[in-house]
């Protein structure tokens, strides 16, 4: 979320010259996740990009090095190629890399890019370090899996500074033992967590999940082809949150907020976000 | 925010040792300062408390890290991230004494202990910064006041001597460390040996201060156009101007405008900013008054590495001898605050020393913004290293075109140390200088520029130690390390531990970084295991690239030039 002013600005991205914004970033210029055909991973649309993922790298005439599109501003007269050999190659090393260490089954586009890039993560063998642990259940409304976890940082933010402003969760550790935890790694029960689920909102990869959601898919259950999603406004309170309720079989199985809603921007308290058994009874 | 703990509290001696840097707790009723962005203005205060609680107990407990977050107003798993991301404090209890030995690559070359040699409980450490006296080990015990004591040239006796609780003796007079002590012809190491680097009187009569009175005279612009006519570029390891640097923060309009001196000399191979600071401090602190006072700094940091108790003891006293004697701090308009870091190489990457400076995670940010637009609590900050800052005096004073420098000699050389020598000097020069090859040694290599440098085979002797040779030889001077390997070390086993060095000091903030280097380390291991050693080789130079091209910081970007350099120049890894 670059801060946009009205002076134009022009560029050239894949050869073809490109007028937006100050402050514009190179992905959106370049028609943003939808149009570019630049993958992401760690991006998400209601935290400023912390291109930690480096997937979504593009070539710029003068730079050095390849330049993170998420986040880099465009500057006048500025050359971008989206499409490269020295492109394709970071993007195809970023997904082997986080596809041999991370579970990316629940990622989008995953599969998609892999075969577009040619990524292999299985030819670093079984041996390969990775982040594999067991699931942390500690509560009745939400599931860690960090399994899953590629550290976009997007729930640290969104509970921390960004959004929630609780400051539950932080990474902790060094290097390839970074990690998402509360102080000393104690329980949500035990930490400040407010239940407001925005983390699960912002995660991009299912490490964090209702608990609804991840004990229909260990029964096998969970069939999102046969959901439906039906807007509402939340009825608890008089702020009017935009809701979006998941359901399967009658049933309510999770509770999102639209990302684009000028009420919420996705984000919830934990009686939109939880408190759904009462519709569930009338 | 409502900071919630779980309310147990923390023992008196952790509260005494958070009171030492955040002063009394606030008494229930008492509203002055409790005020939540009162507290958390404070957060700068975070990395010294944790060291004050360290160095008192030990290690952190939660109840100490829940206390400092309820101190600071932050979430206690904010302070739980940062102390976890340096690698001398621990979250969980140990004993008081801790013992780190070197098993870097000067160390390693020297003899030194090897991983699994090491006694239970001693940690692995990287390069501590004492290669000229390999191999080396950090010896700290906790307590009050705490002790910290490095002991150089030590067996695995010594070791094994410290691990069961002795501290090592005192050291060598810090001149040891520069064998040209005393010569005639030096600039920058001119006071070595000749006078005491804590008597002020001395430096002052042997022109201490006088360049800071003619910068004053001359003006900040007549001072960068001379540092600039010097060509002055930074002796850190990226070799920017200097004199760019320090115009781009002047003319910036934001204030305050900051001044960061990188001390957290970490490269493996690199000791000579701490060879300088233990001999002559106080050049540095009239450097750094220059630095400000050109670039328009009413306060300065001074980020100096953990493992460097000798050259932050002598620092703290010069600075408190320039305050005393009325030449920092008080009227004169600027102060230097000394931060000293708690085991993280990342931390001498030029934004990552902000964030570590302002008490978070130190990670590299994202550049744009540079340093000179948005950089120590997001203002203008000059970020200077020791030898580039203490190359300036001598501009100012002689109009020197700073036409020497400094190199950090370790390895099969007889006499290992600091040495300038004059561009021009080349390598196998250089080694002659340092008393050539020790009896029965031969030249296998040189590391160049440390572990983010590169491998020379004995063939490039006659390479002149000068910028563009360098640059025309596809090579790097980095920070000076110099580092000869004679037959009777491995190259391979070189190769093993820069990938070993390369996967710990990760800060773990993007993937080609965090996990292309254990991706790396594990190809070598298995290469060196007998594997496929094409495929592998192969392998390694696809991650080497990505890591080169797609990574945040110069961690990640040279995290594959020595290992590239031995395979290519070397035959490693065959």
């Amino acid at each position: 979320m670059t801060g946009t002013t009205d002076t134009p600005v022009t560029l050239t991205i894949d050869g073809r010259e490109v007028t937006v914004p100050t402050g514009t970033t190179i992905l959106q210029a370049a028609g943003g996740r939808s149009e570019s055909g630049i993958p992401t991973l760690c991006y998400g649309e209601t935290i400023t990009p912390k291109n930690a993922c480096r997937v979504c790298m593009v070539e710029v005439e003068g730079s050095r090095t390849l330049v993170p599109s998420c986040s880099r501003p465009v500057e006048p007269d500025m050359v971008v190629r989206t499409r490269s050999e020295r492109v394709d190659h970071a993007r195809k090393m970023v997904l082997e890399f986080l596809g041999s260490s991370v579970d990316l089954s629940l990622t989008d586009g995953v599969e998609e890019w892999n075969a577009e890039y040619g990524a292999a993560p299985g030819r670093y063998g079984a041996d390969a370090a990775t982040v594999a642990q067991p699931v942390k259940v500690d509560n009745d409304l939400y599931v860690r899996d960090y399994s899953k976890c590629i550290l976009c940082y997007q729930c640290v933010d969104a509970c921390g500074d960004q959004w929630q402003h609780s400051f539950v969760i932080d990474v902790a550790g060094r290097g390839f033992a970074s990690h998402i935890s509360t102080e000393n790694d104690v329980s949500l029960p035990d930490s400040a967590c407010v239940y407001c689920g925005n983390c699960i909102q912002v995660c991009p990869t299912g490490a964090l999940m209702f608990t609804t959601e991840f004990d229909m898919r260990a029964a096998g259950t969970w069939r999102e082809d046969d959901q439906t999603v039906t807007e509402t406004v939340c009825a608890f309170c008089g702020v009017g949150c935009n809701l979006e309720l998941h359901v399967q079989d009658g049933t309510i199985v999770k509770v999102t907020s639209p990302p684009d809603s000028p009420i919420t921007h996705g984000n919830l308290c934990i009686k939109g976000r939880f408190g759904f058994q009462h519709a569930q009874n009338t | 925010m409502d900071v919630v703990t779980r309310g147990v509290p923390p023992t008196l001696e952790e509260q005494l040792a958070i009171e030492t840097v955040l002063g009394p707790a606030p008494q229930r009723g008492d509203h002055d300062g409790v005020g939540g962005h009162a507290l958390r203005s404070r957060r700068h205060l975070l990395l010294p408390t944790l060291h004050a609680v360290n160095d008192r107990i030990g290690w952190l407990s939660q109840e100490a890290i829940d206390h400092i977050a309820e101190r600071l107003d932050l979430g206690p798993a904010e302070v739980y991230g940062v102390a976890t991301f340096y690698s001398l404090f621990s979250p969980t209890e140990r004993p008081g004494h801790q013992v780190h030995a070197c098993v870097d690559l000067a160390c390693r070359s020297a003899g030194g202990l090897t991983e699994p040699d090491l006694p239970v409980g001693v940690h692995p450490s990287p390069c501590l910064g004492m290669c000229e006296r390999a191999p080396a080990a950090f010896v700290i015990e906790a307590g009050s006041p705490v002790q910290h004591a490095v002991a150089g040239r030590v067996t695995p006796v010594d070791v094994e001597r410290f691990a069961e609780g002795a501290m090592p003796g005192p050291e060598a007079h810090p001149a040891a460390a520069v064998p040209q002590a005393g010569s005639d012809g030096l600039v920058l190491l001119h006071r070595v040996g000749r006078i005491d680097p804590l008597d002020l009187d001395a430096f002052l009569d042997d022109r201490g201060f006088e360049a800071l009175r003619l910068a004053r005279e001359m003006g900040p612009e007549a001072v960068i156009a001379a540092v600039a006519e010097s060509e002055l570029v930074g002796r850190g390891g990226a070799g920017f101007p200097t004199a760019r640097k320090w115009d781009a923060v002047r003319t910036q309009d934001t204030t305050p405008h900051y001044l960061v001196c990188n001390a957290d000399e970490s490269e493996p191979g690199t000791f000579k900013d701490r060879t300088l600071i233990e001999n002559d401090p106080f050049t540095l602190i009239e450097s750094l008054c220059i630095a400000a006072f050109v670039t328009g700094c009413e306060q300065g940091y001074i980020y100096i590495r953990g493992e460097y108790p000798r050259a932050r003891l002598t620092l703290e006293a010069a600075l408190d001898a320039c305050r005393d004697r009325g030449l920092l701090g008080g009227d004169t308009g600027f102060d230097l605050t000394l931060v000293r870091g708690a085991g993280a190489y990342i931390c001498g990457e030029e934004t990552a020393i902000f964030n570590s400076i302002e008490g978070y995670r130190g990670e590299p940010r994202n550049k744009p913004p540079f340093p000179f637009q948005a950089g120590l609590f997001g203002k203008p900050t000059v970020v200077n290293n020791v030898e580039t800052l203490m190359n300036v005096p001598y501009v100012l004073l002689d109009g020197h075109a700073t036409e020497h420098r400094l190199f950090c000699l370790s390895g099969a050389v007889r006499q290992p140390g600091v040495y300038e020598v004059p561009y021009g000097e080349t390598l196998g020069g250089l080694i002659e200088l340092a008393g050539g090859m020790r009896d029965g040694s031969e030249v296998r290599a040189v590391l160049l520029g440390g572990a983010a440098g590169n491998f020379v085979g004995p063939d490039d002797l006659d390479l002149v130690l000068a910028p563009d040779d360098v640059r025309a030889a596809g090579l790097s001077l980095g920070s000076g390390v110099v580092m000869v390997i004679d037959q009777h070390t491995p190259i391979d086993d070189l190769v093993r531990r820069i990938a070993a060095f390369f996967r710990d000091e990760s800060c773990g903030q993007c993937v080609p970084c965090r996990v292309g280097t254990v991706r790396q380390e594990e190809a070598i291991e298995r290469i060196l295991a007998g594997g496929d050693r094409d495929l592998d080789r192969a392998l390694l130079h696809e991650i080497g690239v990505a890591m080169r091209d797609a990574s945040i910081c110069g961690l990640g970007q040279t995290a594959y030039n020595a290992i590239e350099s031995a395979v290519v120049r070397l035959g490693a890894l065959r």
